[in-house]
């Protein structure tokens, strides 16, 4: 707040930078401060990485549908590049490749494209824009807090060529030991194993940076009159998801420092006496494998809202302005977020069902995990009561908000089926499983994405994203997202395992392979589409129409900073005077929108507590 | 109408959905066969109710987000609907759920019990063998025939790879280990799973109702050749049982050197010359 001036500034609207000292090319776009910049930067490396794990996706599906075939294009390519061992191979896909596919595609996907576009982008780039703030609390930790992405960025990579493409990390992305502990146990138990554990700690410590920042800024830093039930749910949910994360993460952190203790200083944690490991000697100590699974997934498990929360969040904000309606019962929104994240810490063994331990926490984890779905439900309840009596428009925004809501249903009902522990025996580590999380995570949290990436794209660029192209994208995504994914349903139901680089050597799942092509084909038309997304945002930076301060006529206080806000984003000094979503306010006649600064002239007392008295559940408390 | 396409696009798929779920079983895109177990059985039942509850929900969700977009669209209002909510819906749409989802949780608890709780075991599971799973296969112990399986491996113990014989028609158990990396016991058609942890071992009782071969899997990934560790259950009758682990006993003590009372097609077997 200290760099405002406002009493200058609300007579120079135009006149953005405040007259500050210019800042370098080297500050000002790479080793920048300015949270913008840094959210920018976040959503350029995520929607690249984007692109990695869906290639690599591409790979395991390329396999289940026609395996062991020479992959068109990739042997081409192998054979010209003259690639260790993938030649060798003849640019088939070997089963040692396969593992290491569909590890690395999560592993990227997980901790270098969901966790990072959602706290990392829109966090970064909204939440001082939304609270009224002109930057994080902390600047320079903000900065770091990206920086701290490429390292992790760079050894992952390295996992990938320091054994030669056959022996990447192939652990899978939950890294369960012994398979992840000891060298010999697979092809890329080796030195990969350690470089992906390091890239694991390093994505960490840069979530950490970030959560704590969060934290100090949306408590610290909100602008006059921004009450904490004045915020918008896009700022609740960084909020609640920052909270999880900084007290998920050091879990993991110390679970990934105790398998690399494991590894390389002969430290005993995981690995039980007396294996013999690919005729090796036989193990010495005393570990218990089950001790990794319980700390992985105490971090892992709060992760999975880690990643679905924000988007949560914003599909809210972006809902209530595209149907034209207040938020349909804000506190239960609130409230429920907070039971998600409450109850998210003490759910995470319902992946552990089949896993061996003790059968009466089996029980218990099963109620807590039936619970979460209770304010699950509840918001989705919400958002249709949000769209019940509201104006709707089908831009590309609200396509994306709708596909969001209705994907977010599939995946919380299947989710159920494996909440029973009984129904779990069977599915458990089935594709059932494999669909649930998708339509979770990409059907979810991804929609969301897209919508909020042409939402606040005007915001970032003072531009808008090309509609057309928008639309275009969104329905080959739609139809390819669900053709790949559901029908995964009814690979679990018949029981067709995870991870397998050809599961048709088994003679109950040989005539599932039709099916696995169509998803491929699926799979592919949804991979292709992603390239609508990407030419649109690159060419909208340049060529889109000009936007002003608030395109979308929204309530929220980023829309009263210019497009894109200069540096200290405001030149209004911001005072909230309601909640974001007074939506078609009967208190404002010309329009159907009344913003969080606006001021209305004062009416006589008893004029003013008949119209602020409806709005009990709303903004205005 | 054109207005409307957006509406009807979001209420086609999940049509298609349904009547994906409806066709399945007749493209035998469903289970791999009925449960061929009792447990198998109960858990087939909880799941159809859940089935049944889940639709109805996804059902009535998408039903209620077509109505209100279908009529969005229709809203020629200057202004749309100003309302923050309602208390009473709010109270309506925790408390229905919680019930549900509280039914489902207790209703399935004993099937669960059932499974994994040692003291609900049924009553009269015997140990038969011994599974011992390690990168890529499974390696089985059977007790000698008219012996019990011991925890610690006996001299006259019989080994096999792969394949697991057991009888049908009462329940039975193994003892579930792991040699070196983590696995699972999966037999889809029994709906059977349960991890074999390196360090640990895990009881696991399953009874096949009919007699037959059933496929056993690995459903925990424990390397690059996770998915070619197949085995095969074999559930015969108990005489059928016996016999088979006489011949096992008989192979497995088989030195090489002919005794009188082999029979001469089991040498074949082994293509051993008569040495008289």
């Amino acid at each position: 707040m200290s760099t405002l001036n406002p009493a200058a500034d609300l007579s120079s609207h135009a006149h953005d930078d405040h007259g500050h000292h210019e800042i370098g090319f080297v500050k000002k776009y790479i080793f920048s401060t300015d949270h913008k910049m840094i959210g920018i930067q976040f959503l350029f490396t995520t929607l690249f990485m984007l692109l990695v794990g869906g290639a690599l996706a591409l790979g395991v599906r390329f396999q289940l549908a026609w395996p062991w075939r020479a992959m068109p294009l990739v042997s081409q390519v192998a054979e010209l590049i003259g690639g260790p061992n993938f030649v060798a191979e003849g640019g088939q896909i070997s089963p040692e490749f396969y593992t290491m596919l569909f590890t690395m595609h999560a592993s990227v996907m997980i901790f270098l494209v969901i966790i990072p576009i959602l706290a990392g982008a829109f966090g970064n780039f909204l939440i001082p824009l939304m609270i009224g703030a002109d930057d994080m609390a902390f600047p320079v930790l903000n900065m770091l807090s990206y920086w701290f992405m490429w390292p992790a960025i760079v050894c992952f990579g390295m996992s990938f060529v320091v054994g030669g493409l056959n022996a990447a990390p192939a652990q899978g992305w939950t890294s369960y030991p012994v398979l992840s502990a000891i060298r010999d146990s697979a092809p890329g138990a080796g030195d990969a194993q350690t470089w992906w554990l390091f890239g694991l700690t390093l994505v960490g410590v840069s979530s950490m940076m970030g959560s704590v920042n969060y934290m100090t800024t949306i408590i610290n830093m909100r602008a006059p009159g921004m009450t904490l039930f004045r915020m918008p749910l896009t700022i609740w949910s960084m909020f609640i998801t920052a909270i999880l994360q900084a007290f998920a993460l050091p879990v993991l952190t110390a679970a990934g420092f105790m398998l690399v203790a494991e590894r390389m200083l002969n430290f005993n944690f995981f690995v039980p006496g007396g294996l013999i490991i690919n005729n090796g000697d036989p193990t010495v100590g005393g570990g218990q494998p089950l001790l990794w699974q319980h700390l992985f997934w105490f971090y892992s498990h709060p992760a999975v809202y880690i990643m679905l929360l924000p988007a949560m969040g914003m599909v809210s904000d972006m809902l209530a302005c595209v149907v034209r309606k207040p938020i349909f019962g804000y506190k239960p929104m609130v409230y429920s977020m907070a039971a998600i994240a409450g109850l998210g810490f003490i759910v995470w063994g319902h992946h552990m069902f089949t896993s061996g331990m003790n059968p009466a926490l089996g029980m218990t984890f099963m109620i807590s995990t039936m619970m979460i779905a209770l304010p699950s439900a509840v918001k989705v309840f919400n958002w249709i009561g949000t769209i019940w009596g509201g104006k709707v428009e089908f831009n590309t925004v609200t396509l994306n908000c709708i596909a969001f809501v209705s994907m977010f249903v599939v995946g919380g009902l299947s989710g159920i089926f494996m909440a029973a522990v009984p129904v779990d025996i069977y599915f458990h580590d089935t594709y059932f499983i494999v669909a649930h999380f998708h339509y979770v995570l990409f059907g979810a949290t991804l929609f969301g994405c897209f919508g909020a990436i042409q939402f606040w794209f005007p915001k970032m660029w003072g531009r808008m994203m090309s509609e057309r192209l928008g639309k275009a994208h969104f329905i080959l995504t739609f139809i390819g997202f669900n053709g790949t994914f559901f029908p995964m349903h009814l690979l679990g139901i018949a029981g067709f395992p995870r991870r397998y680089a050809d599961p048709y050597i088994h003679p109950y799942m040989e005539h599932l392979m039709p099916m696995n092509q169509f998803i491929t084909i699926c799979a592919v038309l949804m991979g292709v589409a992603q390239f609508l997304l990407i030419g649109n945002f690159i060419s909208s930076i340049f060529i889109g129409k000009k936007a002003g301060r608030n395109p979308w006529n929204a309530n929220g206080l980023e829309w009263t900073a210019p497009s894109p806000p200069g540096h200290g984003n405001f030149d209004i000094l911001p005072v909230v005077y309601r909640g974001p979503y007074e939506y078609s306010s009967p208190l404002v006649d010309d329009r159907d929108y009344l913003m969080q600064t606006e001021r209305l002239d004062p009416k006589p007392a008893k004029e003013r507590e008949a119209d602020d008295a409806p709005s009990d559940s709303g903004g205005d408390s | 109408m054109v207005n409307k396409f957006w509406p009807i696009f979001f209420m086609f798929w999940p049509i298609l959905a349904i009547v994906s779920f409806v066709i399945a079983p007749s493209m035998n895109w469903w289970f791999p066969g009925p449960a061929m177990s009792p447990l198998g059985q109960q858990i087939d039942n909880l799941f159809y109710l859940i089935l049944v509850i889940v639709t109805v929900t996804f059902v009535g969700t998408h039903v209620a987000l077509g109505y209100v977009l279908w009529r969005g669209v229709d809203n020629k209002n200057t202004k749309a609907w100003f309302s923050h909510g309602s208390h009473n819906l709010e109270v309506l749409w925790s408390i229905a759920p919680a019930g549900i989802l509280m039914f489902i949780s207790l209703y399935q608890l004993d099937v669960w019990m059932e499974f994994r709780v040692k003291s609900h075991f049924p009553e009269g599971t015997t140990p038969v063998a011994e599974v011992t799973a390690r990168q890529f296969e499974w390696r089985i112990r059977y007790p000698a025939p008219g012996k019990k399986l011991m925890t610690t491996p006996q001299a006259d113990d019989l080994y096999t790879v792969n394949d697991l014989h057991v009888p049908f028609g009462r329940p039975v158990s193994i003892r579930l280990r792991a040699m070196d990396v983590q696995h699972s016991f999966f037999i889809p058609e029994l709906r059977v799973k349960q991890d074999a942890v390196p360090g640990t071992v895990i009881p696991v009782w399953f009874e096949a109702s009919k007699p037959g071969e059933y496929d056993l899997t690995c459903a925990e990934l424990c390397g690059w050749g996770h998915y070619k560790m197949r085995g095969r259950v074999f559930a015969e009758s108990e005489s059928g049982f016996d016999k088979y682990i006489r011949t096992l006993q008989a192979e497995q003590n088989f030195d090489g050197v002919t005794q009188p009372e082999h029979s001469g097609a089991q040498i074949a077997e082994y293509g051993i010359e008569d040495s008289q």
